[in-house]
């Protein structure tokens, strides 16, 4: 995969098969991008599940905060990264772990070692982009905002 | 596998008629509609914070965004090849935006010195006023912006065909400089278009449009445009770009280049200075700019062959002393048009009529299909002649340094026949 740029039909098919993503390094603190970006997920119908272990057992948005991707007792099949590039290699080999499908580091982040790594056990990898702004974009959302999706459809209804 | 952007999948008159616009969800509409209201009603409480909050992504108010001109902005984006755009009332207003982004009272920036008369003005003097200071430079030589740089200089800023000159920079080079000094290149394509010049593709970080002149295209809105190329690294430099960067305390401590990664200036350009400062356009400008958006290709050729047309015949006219036009053959910019502007120089052009100050005037005042006005960029062909017009209040040396000597005339050309155009410039001569 080259991970300077992703086709939009990549990225769209990891956003329709992923139902349950694990959130590594989620906040509690509502001003954080992590928050955002669960709320919004969690309003487009995903279970996100949050992962840090300074807040574990308390809940955030009305889910249970796991320490570990370990503990987590239900299938995850995302694992999206809210942490720096040097702490990804762990939680890419946890995420293999636990049979996740998607390995996903959040804008800013990239770790091509970790990325190789989950690639090669079979996991598909998405590095430097934010799964809250790739649904609005292909859901034609965020064109409200006057991004460039990129996505063009003589069609009337429209979806990820 | 699919490509990356539509403009690998698709060509430029495909995006020029859909980017941005699919059909109406609720009513199918197939045009784009006008949505000309002021606010949105929320879902409930929980969807209005998230919306104020910046987490989910809905119309508020159309200060801050509307569905009609979302369409032209992601339109105007997909042309230009960049991640996202930010429509203002005016180009002054994408301009200022730009800059309100960018700069804290004691910065600098350095700016050609070959521009719109009007974004000089507006540089050196009303931005002097929010503590902004410009430094002129000859464009001619990329060397000069690299001599005029400061610690405190936190960008570059070009027009890529300039107004009304005929001046075309390099801007791979003036890039260059820019990305080596980690500042932006920003870059005034009102006279190209993105179908005549790409900046992007040369290196520019910023775009900005008066879209009054050729998106528009039919002289009928003034509107303006500020577009994002994603490439930038605004945290390279701790510290420089706060607005961009550091928490912003009217968001909670929201950071914009870490929430939104490459379409963070354009977010923080509508969530601070387009709300607090105001320029928003109007959606039924809005409709207007983009009618017009979808014939953009066919009118520039026109526009370009028209303009070729008319600079020829005036080159060989014995009343014409000069002619500058990037077009031709023997201009001095002539390579760098070639380069920069491969599908033609433009429409927008001057040249020197023998006889000076009162032969300009009785030009200007002659003709008959030519409107006299200070615009361009329109269907229609205009003529002014900057001395005794925009330019009276300079001085006759500064007016002379402004490329508005006495002699000077302005033409836009627009999309007439052109013999026509021909035959009412020969009978307005013929006067002088
Ligand atoms: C090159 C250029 N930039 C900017 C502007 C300013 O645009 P507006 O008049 O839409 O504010 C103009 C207007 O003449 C222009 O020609």
């Amino acid at each position: 995969m080259n991970h300077d740029t992703y086709p939009d039909d990549y990225i769209r098919a990891i956003l329709r098969e992923c139902r349950t993503i694990a959130m590594v390094g989620a906040s509690a603190n509502w001003n954080r991008p992590s928050y955002f970006a669960m709320k919004y997920l969690q309003e487009k119908g995903y279970r996100i599940i949050p992962v840090n272990p300074s807040a574990a057992g308390q809940e955030i948005l009305g889910e249970k905060v796991y320490a570990a991707l370990s503990e987590i007792p239900v299938k995850v099949d995302m694992v999206d990264c809210f942490r720096p590039a040097e702490a990804i290699p762990p939680i890419a080999a946890a995420a293999i772990a636990i049979g996740a499908r998607v390995l996903w580091m959040q804008l800013g982040i990239r770790n091509d070692e970790a990325a190789a790594m989950a690639e090669a056990a079979g996991l598909k990898v998405v590095m430097n982009r934010c799964p809250k702004i790739e649904y609005g974009r292909l859901s034609g959302e965020i064109g409200w905002m006057g991004v460039n999706t990129r996505v063009i459809s003589s069609k009337r209804l429209k979806k990820v | 596998m699919s490509a990356e952007t539509p403009s690998d999948r698709y060509g430029f008159d495909t995006l020029a008629i859909h980017a941005g616009a699919a059909p109406d969800p609720t009513t199918g509409a197939r045009s784009t509609p006008i949505y000309q209201t002021t606010s949105y009603v929320f879902e409930n409480v929980d969807q209005a914070a998230s919306l104020f909050n910046l987490q989910s992504f809905g119309n508020i108010y159309t200060r801050l965004t509307n569905p009609t001109t979302a369409v032209l902005e992601e339109r105007v984006a997909a042309l230009e090849g960049g991640t996202a755009a930010l429509a203002t009332a005016s180009g002054h207003a994408a301009q200022l935006i730009a800059f309100h982004l960018l700069l804290s009272p004691g910065d600098e920036f350095i700016a050609s010195n070959k521009l719109y008369g009007g974004s000089m003005t507006q540089f050196a003097h009303s931005f002097s006023k929010f503590g902004w200071i410009v430094r002129f430079v000859d464009p001619d030589d990329p060397e000069n912006f690299r001599r005029a740089l400061s610690p405190k200089t936190k960008a570059i800023f070009i027009e890529s065909l300039a107004n009304p000159g005929g001046v075309v920079s390099d801007i791979a080079a003036i890039a260059a400089i820019a990305h080596a000094a980690d500042v932006p290149l920003i870059v005034d394509n009102t006279l190209a278009s993105p179908y005549l010049c790409r900046p992007f593709d040369h290196g520019a970080d910023l775009i900005v449009h008066s879209m009054t002149k050729f998106l528009g295209g039919h002289g009928n809105s003034v509107g303006g445009i500020l577009v994002e190329g994603g490439r930038f690294d605004w945290a390279k430099v701790a510290g420089k770009y706060p607005t961009i960067c550091e928490p912003t305390a009217s968001y909670h401590g929201l950071r914009f280049y870490e929430t939104f990664g490459t379409m963070a200036f354009a977010v923080a350009a509508r969530a601070i200075s387009l709300r607090d400062l105001g320029p928003a356009l109007s959606p039924m400008n809005a409709f207007l700019i983009l009618t017009g958006i979808e014939t953009l290709s066919l009118r520039m050729d026109r526009h370009c062959a028209n303009a070729l047309t008319v600079a020829r015949h005036l080159l060989s006219h014995d009343k014409v002393a000069w002619v500058n036009y990037a077009g031709l053959p023997d201009d001095r910019y002539h390579q760098l048009a070639a380069r920069y502007l491969p599908r033609g120089a433009g429409a927008v052009f001057t040249f020197g009529v023998k006889g000076g100050f009162d032969a300009g005037v009785k030009l200007v005042e002659g003709v008959e299909l030519f409107s006299h006005l200070a615009n361009i960029g329109d269907t229609r062909s205009l003529i002014i002649h900057p001395a005794s017009t925009t330019h009276r209040q300079l001085p006759p040396e500064r007016r002379e340094a402004a490329g508005a000597g006495p002699d000077v005339v302005r033409l836009s050309v627009g999309l007439e026949s052109a013999p026509d155009l021909i035959a009412d410039l020969d009978q307005a001569l013929a006067g002088t």
